[in-house]
């Protein structure tokens, strides 16, 4: 196994526990945004599609690069665009009749 | 500045990232802090965008702007679609985000052809396998969630027998490219099969089954990204799929809970076939209906109000004729809650974010474990658009198909009401008991149209 294999399983064994501790406090009542939220964070695979598309290697990957880049960096913005969206409509009813 | 002290500069606005990630899902903890959440993510998402750009390995900037660009044309209007809407653009956003994680690993085998190694081909399959299923079953969920594909589970005879050959045959293939990665007809034959794969995976599945295929299909989503990580060496993408990956998970292992179902019998695909039609009995059974002005002097008499939202307000888009409900009744000094079963709706939330959407307050909506017991307590418990989670066959008739699934206990109320279209039982072909019980009033009507009727009566006082 290469060293970088175990170095990356070490970091995403943590990750995953991290992810975990805090995703279970994560309210019910937000688990709508927490996905969308979630989907605009692991749209930062973008910026490998970045590389992929700016190293222009071939043609093919160069296309393959540009078509990742736009469908990544759309779910990115799109992503944080909704999540705030709908947590502004969340209110608290106290904060209401303020 | 030398390359290697760049790159040292790229990696640390990277570790900031990831420390922005995880910040941004601790504050979601709570709504007060949760916009600070959405917050952090920009912030630590623009600095990785920003530091890649500047990577020495650039040699060419003109097609990254332009599809910068169009990514931000396609994702603004993706985010600004209507909350009813958000189920399907969810699915869509892993169909783009596991396609974009399957592009990435295809791209990365037709650079590094000549020098993969077996251990690297094994990672790069296995990673183009997972996105490019998920990236055709989320199309299919979202095809269903829109309607455009119909929303029953579509299924057939040896169904999961096909489909975990193809499965099987997927990752034969795969295991073919480790054996000899130099036999690159077989890569495309593989995403083919695998996309097919996808496809199978979620067509038999049925709408009101959606909450925990989403949630799974968003932890596969997180996964693939995660594995790309493994393949490109990118610390920042295996953590931010591992959160991804586990939110995913964890949600879908709420939404089995919810449903009582076991994480095999949901990581198998044998969901959606629990369905049997249970042509029981046809006992002559009296049902008792009330018109809208029954319905608004018995609420109006009520103290304690508890409302379970459905799948079929969001339908109706009752949510808004709900709101005026809620604040004519909270004018009279009656206390109204909202009980929200977890799978309710179509997606983790669902019911919360319509109801958030026509501004009733969040610390009105209530878990269900948190209101069961409140039950015997509630004068009034009005049901729109809600069926098998109110179903107190899963309680106690073992026969029942639901029988093991936590309900929301509303028929311990003094009084039920029930809004709904006719008596032909729900989605899922189950009858419910609950519409016989004495203190059970069936309120036909559309969900929209019977609450407005009840708000016109309530307001003529």
């Amino acid at each position: 196994m290469p060293p970088d294999f175990i170095s990356n399983l070490y970091v995403f064994i943590l990750a995953g526990f991290v992810g975990f501790e805090v995703i279970k406090r994560v309210s019910p009542l937000l688990h709508t945004p927490l996905m969308s939220l979630t989907n605009a964070l692991d749209a930062i695979v973008v910026v490998a599609a970045i590389i992929i598309a700016g190293r222009h290697e071939t043609r093919l990957t160069t296309i393959l690069g540009a078509i990742a880049v736009a469908a990544s960096f759309s779910n990115m913005v799109g992503g944080f665009v909704i999540t705030d969206r709908m947590l502004r409509m969340f209110k608290s009813g106290r904060s209401k009749q303020s | 500045m030398t390359e290697l002290a760049l790159q040292q500069y790229l990696d640390f606005a990277y570790i900031v990232a990831v420390v922005l990630f995880i910040l941004s899902l601790k504050l979601l903890s709570s709504p007060a802090s949760a916009r600070w959440g959405v917050l952090a993510g920009e912030i630590g998402a623009a600095l990785a965008v920003i530091a890649t750009l500047f990577n020495p390995e650039l040699v060419q900037y003109k097609w990254i702007i332009i599809s910068l660009v169009i990514g931000a044309g396609v994702g603004v209007p993706l985010g600004m679609v209507h909350m009813t809407a958000v189920p399907q653009r969810t699915a869509l956003s892993h169909a783009f985000g596991a396609m974009s994680a399957a592009i990435i690993g295809i791209a990365e085998y037709y650079v590094g052809t000549r020098q993969v190694t077996r251990f690297e081909m094994g990672e790069i399959s296995l990673e183009v396998i997972i996105g490019s299923l998920t990236f055709t079953g989320s199309l299919i969920a979202a095809g269903k969630l829109q309607e455009v594909l119909p929303q029953r589970p579509i299924v057939y005879r040896g169904q999961n027998i096909v489909s975990l050959s193809i499965l099987a045959g997927a990752l034969g293939l795969a295991v073919a490219l480790v054996v000899n990665p130099a036999n690159t007809i077989l890569f495309p034959i593989m995403v083919l099969v695998a996309l097919i794969f996808g496809v199978m995976l979620v067509t038999p599945i049925g709408g009101a089954d959606m909450p925990t295929v989403i949630s799974l299909l968003n932890s596969y989503a997180g996964f693939s990204a995660a594995l790309l990580g493994f393949v490109l060496n990118s610390k920042v993408l295996v953590v931010a799929g591992a959160l991804d990956g586990s939110s995913g998970f964890i949600l879908s292992v709420i939404m089995c809970k919810a449903m009582n179902r076991s994480f095999t019998n949901v990581m198998f695909g044998a969901f959606g076939q629990v369905q049997a039609s249970s042509a029981g009995v046809k006992e002559e059974r009296v049902v008792r209906s009330a018109t809208p002005e029954e319905t608004a002097s018995i609420l109006a008499a009520a103290n304690k109000v508890v409302v379970v939202p459905g799948y079929g307000m969001a339908v109706a888009q009752a949510q808004h004729k709900v709101r005026e409900l809620y604040d004519l009744l909270t004018k009279k000094g009656i206390d109204v809650r909202f009980a929200i079963h977890p799978v309710a709706g179509r997606m983790p939330g669902h019911m919360n974010v319509l109801l958030a959407e026509a501004d009733i307050p969040y610390d009105r909506l209530v878990e269900m474990d948190e209101i069961n017991g409140d039950f015997p307590q509630t004068d009034v418990a009005l049901i729109i658009g809600a069926n098998d989670v109110t179903n107190p066959a899963a309680r106690t008739d073992q026969s029942s198909p639901i029988f093991g699934m936590p309900i929301l206990d509303v028929d311990k109320a003094h009084t039920v009401m029930v809004i709904k279209r006719s008596m032909n039982p729900g989605f899922a072909g189950i009858d419910n008991p609950l519409y016989y019980l004495n203190q059970t009033l069936m309120l036909f009507g559309d969900a929209k149209q019977f609450v407005g009727s009840i708000v016109k009566e309530l307001g003529g006082h």
